[in-house]
């Protein structure tokens, strides 16, 4: 049976990880060279490098700094940030990328999903949404969780899901940072939504908030996190201890 | 020396990578007199099989490959690699394969439990077949791979030597002779992964 995914996630700005709360107040974390070898050989079963660089000159340095990375983990790499047309992901694919995460890039251009979809395949198109309830409402965000596009965040999934996006990563903005527990009202809709793996991410705080979450919403394929794994607050492999011990199948 | 087929299909960055990493010299090579020289041949793939079937034949490789296999040099596919060495294919239209192995290649769709999401993404339990195969040598029991495929190989029961489930049981790697291939992705299935790419450059038939 396939497993549950648990997934680290690296925000790289200027060749370095760094995390903040609420997409606010960034702090310099690591290295992500040693961070990326770390998780692949302790029970990451993916590994997301999101590249926060505003600089041209910041993002030749990730390129850089990506191909060191992807030549030392043997585990599904997958990079977004800065992703606005099909050489973008051409660039971060020879560079060892095997999954390319699309956001603003999307919003900007739809037609992008599918165009990267046709090139290089849907299990290689992963649409990352931000996502903030207004009103009662799922709006998607864009800019790094900045600005309401206004747009409906379900019906944006689900279009993208039929344009040829793979996976979704489902990012709540309101529980982001939080670390009360992730969404699940807003990933059961996701789920209900589409037939591609659902990752879910923003607001885990503790193990027992990934065991909730797969026992929860069984149709969720993977959990994602940064801080909590990066400060050394959960481990990943006394996390997969403790989802085998719910049932919940893991990779040990 | 392994050499790793290239014809204009996929990233081979990850396998070179893995090679390098478990301290094996590779080559990246469309040429003749390197596939013929090597001692290992690794045929990888990625994207659509009519394409890159169409590219290994205009090439000519297909042949040398051919030639390789018969002489009983040890060649491994992976994914769309280990496709090819079927005898036919059934994604988006009828193609014919290398033969190598028995069996076709189908689509999950319609195969699959409902409720089962395609592509089949992410790391599966592998299922060993009879005695275990000379690439598994390394391994333990219970250990999980990186599949992502939408396509499977199917009628080639006595070749398959593990399987995984995935609402049936599906092919993971099949073996004939010196030939095998792998549906998922060694060189993104960790330790475990680098382990069968091990089994691989130390496998003599």
């Amino acid at each position: 049976m396939i497993t549950k995914r648990i997934i680290p996630c690296l925000d790289v700005k200027n060749g370095r990880v760094v995390k903040g709360t609420n997409f606010e107040g960034l702090a310099d974390v690591s290295s992500p060279v040693e961070l990326g070898r770390y998780y692949s050989a302790h029970g990451a079963d993916e590994l997301v490098f999101y590249d926060i660089t505003a600089s041209a000159e910041g993002r030749g340095l990730f390129t850089d700094i990506l191909k060191q990375v992807a030549s030392s983990v043997f585990i599904p790499l997958t990079v977004g940030g800065g992703i606005n047309t099909v050489e973008d992901f051409d660039r971060v694919l020879k560079c060892g990328a095997d999954k390319v995460s699309v956001n603003s890039g999307a919003i900007r251009n739809p037609a992008l999903v599918e165009q990267a979809a046709r090139l290089y395949g849907d299990q290689c198109v992963v649409l990352s949404v931000d996502v903030k309830r207004v009103d009662g409402v799922f709006r998607v965000f864009a800019k790094g969780g900045r600005e309401n596009t206004g747009m409906e965040a379900l019906s944006w999934i689900k279009r993208c899901v039929d344009s040829g996006a793979g996976e979704v990563v489902v990012n709540s903005i309101d529980t982001d940072g939080v670390k009360g527990g992730f969404d699940l009202e807003m990933l059961e809709q996701v789920c209900n939504l589409v037939n591609v793996p659902v990752i879910a991410s923003g607001g885990a705080g503790c193990i027992n908030d990934f065991v909730t979450l797969f026992k929860t919403l069984p149709k969720v394929d993977a959990g994602l996190a940064a801080s909590i794994f990066h400060f050394g607050e959960v481990s990943i492999a006394d996390l997969k201890q403790e989802l085998k011990a719910n049932n919940i199948t893991v990779r040990l | 020396m392994i050499a790793i087929v290239d014809y204009g299909v996929g990233n081979l960055f990850s396998l070179c990578s893995s090679f390098n990493y478990i301290g094996k010299q590779v080559t990246v090579t469309g040429e003749r007199a390197q596939l013929e020289r090597a001692d290992h041949i690794l045929l990888p793939g990625v994207g659509a099989f009519a394409d890159a079937a169409k590219k290994l034949r205009d090439s000519g490789l297909d042949q040398v490959l051919l030639e390789q296999a018969h002489k009983g040099k040890p060649i491994m596919g992976i994914c769309l690699g280990m496709h090819m060495r079927f005898e036919e294919s059934h994604e988006y239209g009828y193609h014919k394969g290398l033969g190598l192995i028995k069996g076709d290649i189908v689509p999950m769709q319609g195969r699959l439990p409902q409720e089962l999401k395609i592509p089949h993404i992410g790391w599966n339990e592998l299922h060993f077949k009879g005695e275990k195969h000379p690439i598994f040598r390394y391994l333990g029991e219970q250990e999980c791979m990186y599949f992502v495929h939408s396509f499977f190989g199917v009628d080639c029961d006595e070749n398959v030597i593990a399987t995984t489930e995935y609402g049936i049981e599906m092919t993971a790697a099949v073996a004939r002779g010196n030939v095998c291939g792998c549906q998922f992705h060694p060189e993104k299935s960790g330790e475990a992964g680098l382990n069968i790419l091990r089994g691989f450059c130390d496998w003599e038939v």
